[in-house]
């Protein structure tokens, strides 16, 4: 009996490096670069394993980035984009290919498929005009973004970091989220990756005392809150044992208005986001 | 030394234990061993009711862990185990099995298959369970194989390819055994498969019928498709099906036609798509069919268990369907009884004259996308629902999301996905959840529900207890007063469960069951 065990080890684990080898040893180059007719195929692949994340058209979705900006955060060559569909990114909602709910993996040349759609519909970088110094300026400074967000390891944990949003997100998208935040919280993610809920909604706390708290949700189960107050404690609740608490999808983050922070403002603030990748981090 | 004979004691105690033949009168009458737990629904009917009470609303809030037994496999864990006399018996992701000491969840024995590197499965490389029958178990494999195991060994005894597994076939689902065939489904409906169920010789692995689920030109019910469009129309029957012994038929549902959301090109009501079928178990001869959802556009599959129950005189089958309604059928000739719908409702917005469902035209997939509900992930899905005949309420596991569903004309190419399509939540809507629901099959309406913070994958258990256990996808295992559906127990499995819970017993002690994460977990009272 120990020596069927013993035999079944082995086995599991060879099957794991196999499946992770057979992604990798693709060639690093796509054989349809430029390929409209493999553009079109791709797309019908990227609707059925990623627009349920990524969005249609892969303008984003919300829990998925928008992969029509360049650069991309885990790696902007054909081969860097591959790793990430073949093996996922470990610790964020984007899983290995074919081990989703939604979707059936691909095979190595529907791959590169994909990717010969994702290079169809990417804009160029957006230039910016804005003055990215100032906006770092404004970022950690005046308009008080680091109170709740990070930037480069440098702020607050009670928004979601923006280290990458300036690329992952459109234009669109961000002043959406400074003007109006309420209007759509970063979204959480769906039910398979369940474990890293990431939706930053509010949560208003009355204790059995009668003491109130209100902070961003970290996570909720059907007895359970936890949740990170305004002062970055974390609190665990059980439901049953408070007076009341409630559930908002109202951003704790106040509405940058034009009077707070006008058109100039932002558009340092956009560029200072967007061109993230020769900004400064927040320590400097 | 000392050790080795008391293992060697204890061996052969579950080595006689293990040899206890299931024989199909036992399958028949599985009321006679509540403490054994015979089939993936716990009996033919499909209930997934046990008679077993030990553990009952009055003490379930005393429940601890009593054992767990770890896989070690990734992916979703989706196995009912079986229980025979003191053995349990369970499948795992990657065509993993197991025999276990069902007292302690001490290994007797581990399998697992070697699988191609080209297998397809949609929707993850899951298993949900077994059959028995003698000393034989049975299961579908994702390369679209069927065995049987030698339950004493794990050994396989004989192993039938059933169909080509590049064309995108795989089994996922727990065989049926019936008399001595092992009956099975096949997955597959997002690559263009053409649906099969079929029956293997349980001594040998012959197969004895084969059922396909969509009619072959000149056949009744071809009409419904248009072109060769039936060659590729999907129509798996991807979950377990149920029986009745008395008329000698066996029920089977089926999923949806492909490409799951686009129907320009396959024209028709698409027989036998999204259907409930009665056949006859030894030849596979079509009784009856009654379809829910006539040509499909949101991959409203039927495949949900369909549960028989008797009211009087009348012999019914219950299903709470994907498509948002919850029909009551008369089981003797498929006339629809009651369709009520039990979430919230848009592709449909009118009966005809049988009181059946109908889609309303402007419901279909658009290029730009079309929001539709219940969303593609339906308003129930595959997980177990169950029917308490001591409440006489029906228990579901729902769903309350609708989706942006947007249409490609995809190509069909052999062993690709084939969806034609994409869907996606709408993101300005409400936030979508999950909930348990009893509704009552008298009146179509719901009498209580458990709301949960997110859709659920969990199947449903009740027990003459007055308990009903479910699981959710924050991790929780909960037990629910089956009457009111207050919360009375829970613990927190560490993951989702996507797993339908069973019971049973050893020695007078009543046990629950359940898989989460890679875990197989029970609980007892102290």
């Amino acid at each position: 009996m120990k020596s069927l065990f013993s035999a079944l080890a082995p086995l599991t684990l060879s099957c794991a490096v196999l499946c992770a080898s057979c992604s990798l040893s693709a060639q690093a180059k796509n054989p349809y670069a430029g390929d409209a007719k493999m553009a079109k195929l791709g797309e019908y692949e990227f609707r059925a394993n990623c627009a349920f994340c990524h969005g249609l058209g892969a303008r984003g979705g919300g829990r998925g980035p928008d992969l029509t900006r360049t650069p991309k955060k885990h790696g902007d060559s054909d081969q860097e984009i591959f790793t990430v569909i073949s093996i996922g990114v470990p610790g964020t909602a984007m899983p290995p290919n074919g081990a989703t709910q939604q979707g059936v993996g691909m095979t190595e040349e529907e791959l590169w498929q994909v990717i010969t759609y994702i290079r169809s519909v990417e804009h160029k970088p957006v230039e910016m005009t804005g003055d990215s110094k100032r906006g770092r300026q404004l970022f950690f400074g005046n308009a008080a973004c680091s109170t709740c967000h990070m930037f480069k390891g440098q702020g607050g944990r009670l928004g979601p970091d923006l280290t990458a949003a300036g690329t992952a997100r459109s234009l669109d998208y961000l002043i959406d989220s400074i003007r109006n935040p309420s209007r759509r919280l970063s979204q959480g993610l769906g039910e398979a990756m369940k474990e890293f809920t990431e939706e930053y909604e509010t949560v208003n706390v009355v204790t059995a005392d009668g003491s109130k708290l209100q902070g961003t949700l970290l996570n909720e189960d059907s007895f359970t809150l936890q949740f990170l107050d305004t002062r970055e404690q974390v609190h665990s609740v059980d439901k049953s044992s408070l007076k009341s608490w409630e559930k908002s999808r109202k951003s704790l983050m106040p509405a940058y208005d034009e009077k707070t922070l006008p058109e100039k403002d932002l558009q340092d603030l956009l560029t200072f986001l967007v061109n993230r990748l020769q900004a400064p981090g927040g320590a400097q | 030394m000392k050790s080795f004979f008391a293992l060697l004691a204890f061996l052969s105690v579950l080595a006689s234990a293990a040899s206890a033949q299931v024989t199909p009168q036992r399958l028949l009458n599985p009321g006679e061993e509540p403490q054994n737990w015979l089939m993936y629904s716990g009996d033919y009917t499909g209930r997934r009711f046990s008679s077993l009470d030990q553990i009952n609303s009055g003490n379930a809030g005393k429940l601890v862990p009593q054992w767990a037994y770890q896989t070690m496999a990734g992916g979703k864990f989706e196995t009912t185990p079986l229980v025979v006399d003191g053995i349990l018996y369970g499948t795992a992701p990657d065509d993993r099995a197991f025999a276990l000491d069902a007292r302690t969840g001490r290994p007797i024995w581990q399998y697992q298959r070697n699988l191609p590197d080209d297998i397809r499965p949609c929707c993850g490389r899951v298993n949900r369970g077994f059959a028995i029958l003698g000393d034989r178990l049975f299961m579908g494999t994702l390369d679209a194989h069927v065995l049987a195991l030698d339950a004493k060994t794990g050994n396989v005894l004989w192993d039938t390819p059933a169909v080509d597994y590049a064309k995108g076939y795989s089994f996922t689902l727990a065989p049926l055994v019936i008399k001595n065939l092992v009956l099975l489904g096949v997955s597959g409906g997002e690559y263009g498969i053409r649906g099969f169920i079929d029956a293997y010789e349980a001594a040998t692995g012959q197969r004895k019928w084969r059922f396909y689920t969509i009619p072959a030109p000149g056949e009744p019910g071809s009409d419904s498709w248009e072109g060769d469009s039936w060659k590729i129309g999907g129509s798996p029957a991807w979950i377990t099906g149920t029986y009745d012994p008395e008329t000698n038929t066996t029920f089977w549902t089926t999923g949806n036609p492909s490409p799951s959301n686009r129907g320009i090109g396959r024209a028709g009501d698409n027989l036998y798509s999204n259907s409930l079928l009665a056949l006859d178990p030894d030849t596979g001869k079509l009784k009856w069919h009654f379809q829910f959802t006539r040509h499909d556009e949101h991959d409203y599959d039927a495949t949900q268990i369909p549960v028989t129950v008797n009211d009087g005189d009348r012999k019914l089958i219950l299903q709470a369907n994907r498509n948002g309604f919850f029909y009551v059928i008369d089981r003797t000739d498929g006339k629809p009884l009651r369709a009520d719908s039990y979430a919230k409702v848009s592709w449909s917005l009118e009966k005809d004259s049988n009181g059946v469902p109908i889609p309303s035209k402007d419901s279909s997939p658009t290029p730009d996308g079309n929001r539709v509900c219940p969303g593609a992930a339906g308003a129930t899905n595959w997980m177990s629902p169950t029917y308490d005949p001591q409440t006489k309420l029906f228990y579901v596991t729902a769903r309350e999301q609708c989706d942006v569903f947007s249409t490609a004309p995809q190509p069909y190419e052999p062993g690709h996905a084939y969806y034609g399509s994409a869907y996606f939540p709408n993101e300005d809507a409400e936030p979508f959840y999950g909930a348990l629901r009893a509704l009552d099959p008298a009146t179509g309406k719901m009498k209580w529900e458990w709301k949960h913070p997110s859709p659920t994958w969990s199947g449903v258990l009740s027990t003459a207890g007055g308990l009903v256990f479910t699981g959710d996808a924050e991790g929780n295992f909960i037990a629910l007063d089956a009457a009111t559906g207050k919360p009375l127990w829970h613990f927190q499995c560490g993951a989702s469960v996507y797993s339908a819970p069973m019971t049973y017993a050893i020695n007078g002690k009543q046990y629950i069951a359940v898989a989460a994460g890679s875990t197989l977990f029970t609980f007892a009272l102290p």
